[in-house]
Order: C-alpha cells, then sequence, then structure tokens
C-alpha cells in the first residue's frame, strides 16, 4: 500500500488542545491541553477509563468536532479553524473510520458501502467499482459484494468497513473500539488485519479499554481528566 | 440537463424509496389524488366552459342582438283583453341604428312569418325570414346553388325566395328547383338560390339560420303579408303587430361593441313608450362566461391546492420519520465526509422523485377520468396542456417545499450524536 504523503513524516499534531463543553450552566474540561504528534506509519492505542477525555480525543483527530483552544494540523493543514463544508472534506481526503459497531449502511450491498468515500469525492462509478473489488480482495470478501451487511458475520461486517475505511487511501486510519462487539476469534483476525496494513504504512489511530487489544499497537497512550497521563512505547 | 447532472441522487433516491414500497405507494397518494383531481376537474370545467364560449362566439362578438319582446306590463295583463296587441322593433328603429351611430358597420332587419308553402305535390309549414342582403353578408354561409338576396330584389320588390338547406329538405327540392315558383301563402315566388345551413349535428341551437328554411326581402314581406300576426294560445286567438322581430347590428370592433350597445338602448327608450325589446349583446355574454369561467378555475384551483398541500403534508410527515429512523446512516455519511449539502440534497431528491412520481400517476388519472366522464356520460371535456405542466410543476414544487425542511433537519445532526443513535 502507498504511504500517505506527510510533512516532516508527522501525520497529525496537536499542540495545546482545550475541549470544553458547555453543559447547562457548568462547564465540562474534556481535554485540558493535550499536545502530541503522530508520526506517519505509526500504530497508536489510547487508552483510559470512560471520562477520561479519549474519545473527545479521536472526534477531534476525525475532523467531527474543533478544539475550543489550541491547533490541531492534519496532514499538513490546519483545521483547527475549519468551517464544517471543509472538516468533511478533510474527513473525506484524509481521514477512514472504524467503529465498535461497524456502521455500514444497512440497504446498501459490501460494494456499495465500499465506494461510499468514492461516491462523494464524485468518481467515476466503474473506476470506483474496480477499487471496491481491489479492497474486498485485499479484507478476504471479494465474493461477498453483493451481500447485504445483515448477511454477514461480525468480523466480516467489520473487515467491510476497514476496506471502506481505507478506499480514500487516507493518511489516518481511526479506530474507535474496532473489536468491541466481536468475539475473541475475530477480534484476533481484525486486529492481525490492522497489524498488517500499519506494517504497509499505515497510520492508524485506535481507542480501546482492553489492555491486550492495545498490545497490537506501538504506542499506548494513557488518557487521564482530559491529560495524557503517559505514554508508553 | 438536470436529470443527469443528478443521475446518482436520483438513483440512490429511488433505491431507498423502493426498499419501502408499500410505505412509499401509500406517502405518493395525496398528491396523485390531488394532482388527479387538479387535471379532471379542470378538464371537466374546460370543456363545459368551452361549450359555452363556442356557442356565444358563434352569436359574433361584434354583433348587438336587440329583439321584439312584448312588455313586461302587458305580459302579466291577463285579465283584460287586449285585441291587439302592438309591440316591438320598428322598420324605423332600423333605419335611425343604422344612420345614427357611425360605429355601426351593417344592419340586419329580421322579420319572421310562418306561411304554407307549396313546390309542385309538395305542401309544408316554411318559416321565412324577410330580411336584406345584409343578412348574407353578416352571416356567410357556402351557396350551394344560383344566388342570394341583393338590393335590387329589395327596391323592385321582386318575389324572390332564397332556400336553405333545411327548407330545401322540406320540400324535397333539387338543385333543379332553380327557377321554379314556390308558393307562400297566397303569394307566388321564384326561387333564385339555396344556401348551405350550420351543421345542426353541431347542437348550435343560438345560430340564426338554424330555424329558418326561406329567404324574401324584407320590403316583400311587409307589402305582400303587413305587420299583423295571428297567435293561437289556449284556444284563444290574439292578433299581434310587430314590425321587426329582429334586428342584428354589426359594429365595427368589438371596443366599440358595449358603448354601442348602450346608446341603441338610449335611443330605443326615447322612441318607444313601453320596453318592448330586449338588447342582448354576445361580447357581454362571453366576458360574463369568461368571468365565471375564471371563478369556477379559482375554486377549482383552490380545491386542488388543498388536496396538494394534504399531500404535502403527509410526504413531508413521512420523511421526518425516515430522517429519524436512518439518523445512523445520516451520521454514516457525515463522518465519511458528506457535506450537509449532500444530505440535503439526498433528502430532497427523495421527496422530489416522491411526489413527481406521484404526479406522473395523478397525471395518468387525470386523463384517464375525463376520457371516461365523455366515454360515460357523453359530456365534454378538455384536457389542455397548461394543466398538464402545470400540476406536474406543482407536484415537482410539493416535494421541493415539504421536502426541505425533512433534510435541512437530517443534514443538522452531529455526526457524533447521530453515529451513537440506536
Amino acid at each position: 500500500m502507498m504511504q500517505s504523503p506527510s510533512s516532516n513524516g508527522v501525520a497529525a499534531y496537536l499542540n495545546d488542545v482545550h475541549k470544553i463543553y458547555q453543559m447547562g450552566m457548568q462547564e465540562v474540561k474534556a481535554l485540558a491541553g493535550v499536545s502530541i504528534s503522530f508520526e506517519t506509519g505509526s500504530f497508536w492505542a489510547i487508552l483510559g477509563p470512560s471520562g477520561s477525555g479519549k474519545s473527545t480525543l479521536l472526534n477531534l483527530l476525525g475532523c467531527l468536532d474543533r478544539p475550543t483552544k489550541g491547533t490541531y494540523v492534519l496532514n499538513g493543514h490546519d483545521v483547527s479553524t475549519l468551517d464544517d463544508d471543509d472538516l468533511s472534506d478533510m474527513r473525506l481526503r484524509h481521514l477512514g473510520f472504524i467503529f465498535q459497531s461497524f456502521n455500514l449502511i444497512p440497504q446498501s450491498t459490501v460494494e456499495e458501502n465500499i465506494q461510499l468515500p468514492l461516491y462523494y469525492q464524485g468518481w467515476d462509478p466503474e473506476e470506483s467499482a474496480e477499487r471496491a473489488r481491489v479492497l474486498a480482495r485485499m479484507v478476504g470478501l471479494e465474493d461477498r459484494l453483493s451481500h447485504r451487511p445483515m448477511e454477514l458475520s461480525g468480523g466480516q461486517q467489520q473487515r467491510v468497513a476497514i476496506a471502506r475505511a481505507l478506499a480514500n487511501d487516507p493518511a489516518i486510519l481511526l479506530a474507535d473500539e474496532p473489536t468491541g462487539n466481536l468475539d475473541s476469534h475475530t477480534t484476533i483476525e481484525i486486529m492481525n488485519l490492522l497489524r498488517a496494513l500499519n506494517q504497509q504504512g499505515k497510520t492508524i489511530i485506535m481507542v480501546t479499554h482492553e489492555r491486550d487489544i492495545a498490545e497490537y499497537a506501538k504506542h499506548r497512550l494513557y488518557m487521564r481528566d482530559g491529560l495524557i497521563e503517559t505514554i508508553e512505547s | 440537463m438536470l436529470i443527469q447532472k443528478y443521475a446518482r441522487e436520483i438513483n440512490l433516491g429511488v433505491k431507498n424509496l423502493l426498499l419501502h414500497k408499500l410505505r412509499s405507494f401509500l406517502t405518493m397518494l395525496g398528491v396523485v389524488f390531488g394532482v388527479g383531481s387538479v387535471i379532471a376537474m379542470l378538464a371537466v370545467g374546460e370543456g363545459a366552459s368551452k361549450e359555452a364560449l363556442d356557442r356565444i362566439r358563434k352569436l359574433g362578438s361584434q354583433n348587438i342582438l336587440i329583439s321584439s319582446a312584448k312588455s313586461i306590463e302587458e305580459e302579466t295583463q291577463t285579465n283584460t283583453r287586449i285585441l291587439m296587441s302592438i309591440y316591438g322593433l320598428l322598420y324605423e328603429d332600423e333605419r335611425r341604428i343604422a344612420e345614427s351611430f357611425p360605429s355601426v358597420n351593417r344592419t340586419v332587419p329580421v322579420k319572421e312569418i310562418r306561411k304554407q308553402a307549396r313546390l309542385g305535390e309538395r305542401s309544408m309549414e316554411l318559416r321565412v325570414v324577410g330580411t336584406t342582403p345584409n343578412w348574407f353578408e353578416l352571416i356567410q354561409r357556402p351557396i350551394i346553388s344560383g344566388r342570394v338576396l341583393m338590393q335590387r330584389d329589395l327596391d323592385e320588390r321582386g318575389n324572390v325566395v332564397v332556400l336553405t338547406e333545411h327548407g330545401v329538405r322540406k320540400l324535397l327540392a333539387t338543385k333543379n328547383t332553380i327557377g321554379q315558383t314556390l308558393r307562400l301563402g297566397s303569394e307566388y315566388f321564384e326561387v333564385i338560390g339555396i344556401v348551405q345551413s350550420a351543421s345542426v349535428i353541431g347542437g348550435d341551437i343560438q345560430t340564426p339560420d338554424q330555424e329558418i328554411d326561406a329567404y324574401i326581402p324584407v320590403t316583400v314581406a311587409r307589402e305582400r303579408y303587413g305587420d299583423i300576426f295571428m297567435k293561437r294560445v289556449a284556444g284563444s286567438e290574439t292578433r299581434e303587430k310587430v314590425e321587426l322581430h329582429q334586428i342584428i347590428v354589426q359594429v365595427d370592433s368589438t371596443q366599440n361593441v358595449e358603448m354601442t350597445a348602450k346608446g341603441i338602448e338610449a335611443m330605443l327608450k326615447r322612441f318607444h313608450k313601453k320596453t318592448d325589446y330586449k338588447i342582448s349583446v354576445p361580447l357581454t355574454l362571453l366576458r360574463q362566461a369568461e368571468a365565471t369561467k375564471r371563478t369556477f378555475n379559482v375554486v377549482l384551483g383552490s380545491i386542488a391546492g388543498i388536496s396538494l398541500l394534504v399531500g404535502g403534508i403527509g410526504i413531508m410527515n413521512i420523511m421526518l420519520a425516515s430522517v429519524t429512523e436512518r439518523t445512523r446512516e445520516i451520521g454514516i455519511r457525515r463522518a465519511i465526509g458528506a457535506k450537509k449539502k449532500q444530505i440535503v440534497l439526498q433528502f430532497l431528491i427523495e421527496t422530489v422523485v416522491l411526489s413527481t412520481t406521484g404526479g406522473l400517476i395523478g397525471m395518468g388519472i387525470g386523463l384517464l377520468i375525463p376520457w371516461m366522464i365523455t366515454l360515460l356520460a357523453g359530456m365534454p371535456t378538455v384536457v389542455s396542456a397548461y394543466s398538464l405542466v402545470l400540476s406536474l410543476g406543482i407536484s415537482m414544487g410539493v416535494g421541493i417545499l415539504f421536502g426541505i425542511y425533512p433534510a435541512f433537519r437530517a443534514s443538522n445532526l452531529d455526526p457524533i450524536v447521530a453515529l451513537r443513535h440506536e
């Protein structure tokens, strides 16, 4: 797999990032000054108890949200102050998402699901279908292209989601508890697939609360109370 | 082309709608019946008014019709025995109208007579009209044979008669009848021509020549038969003196018609003690009929508008439910990189596809119903192209109007929240 272009080998860079939510009269500091840089080709696991800010961090990294304060540079672009349309465009061109509950579109086939980012990028339908076939082969589902998500097992669904996340050749693959809904056997399968992708040069950032899953990553980042507690390499 | 530009979005929309076939079908029913009823109602209304308007138009929108009529006072005096009622238009009236109004092109006197006629062995009662050559200029009908009346016939008081097709049929006359002698009452007339009548099948009862069998010069009618008529009503005989039964006035342009009619009315009022005439202006009737038609169309339009509104609300309701149901899908699409406007477009296209399909089906129904009405009830219906274009346009508009709110609601969902939605 081709390595994504990046500046100075840094896929994502955060500098003193704060995220404050207004909950009625109360202010909730979800992130209280996070600075870190994720190098291109690295594999990170973000751990921490619930409420530690790991989901908020992932949402920020995924351009689904904007920091209240601080700078976030994704693949060489400062995205801290982008508007909704530009953030959508950053997600479309530079990011791939994998979710705990797979989040495939139920009424679409496997092929259509994989093609979704290409649809929004405005690809030619034939080229897009060809790319979907290549990706399906890569995750071992080339014979399931016309199936609907409901007809597949959890592991297969997650592999479709991974193929979809890779369709736009993202700078970072973001995974939110990717094995949370899978049995132990399938978990190993999916984690091996992610590890293989990382070995091919893909940058992966994964949120998990399971230590043994985190072992697959090269770096582990522990969050507590909106701050980075420790980093293990 | 818009359809090509949004081909993929339309394709996606159709796919999503087909996932819930029954729901989509029920949702579009409102628009189907809305559009169907618009087209059908307009077709029936249009058909009815076209018939009325055509009838009036045939009377001539440049014409003013003045008819003799017993005044209301005289009509109601049933107790007093009147030996002879004298009423109606005078020969003088025609001359005065022709001379006093510069806007009058020509006037046509009409003197109606019923006489027993005899042609060879055949004897029939004919409806005869005494008139002038102006009649044939005003009501132009093809000449089948011979010629029509000329000024010379009036001046010379010639006993000449022109037959209409009706008259020809009654008398069993042919083209060879030209030159033969026709007896009318106690007088003998030379048949000089045969003219075509307006088609009876057209059902056009108001065309002036429909009830006429023969024409003679008005001067001849006056001299030979006089102005006094016997009328038998319920066993008793009344005598009436009427000079002219009708005067048809042709005005030079439609703008001057109403003004001239007012002038004539004022003039007649001055010279007639009683109101023993009736002025009818086809143009006014036409205007009234058109105004009625407009009112009718407004009423129909409102009913149709209400049914389309109901249809639109139905669509909006279902689309709002659909947005809630598909919150997660919207979240997925947004997370992958779909912009807000792309989500708006997706949902808007779904509603437009839904309402336009409904509109097309409604159009089919709207074409079918008038066709069946004409077939079964024999009523004339006219499906106008504008009603088709209008209702299809409106159904698309309904889709856009009632789709916008659900679509914006969908696009404004926070992707983080939407992804967590169960």
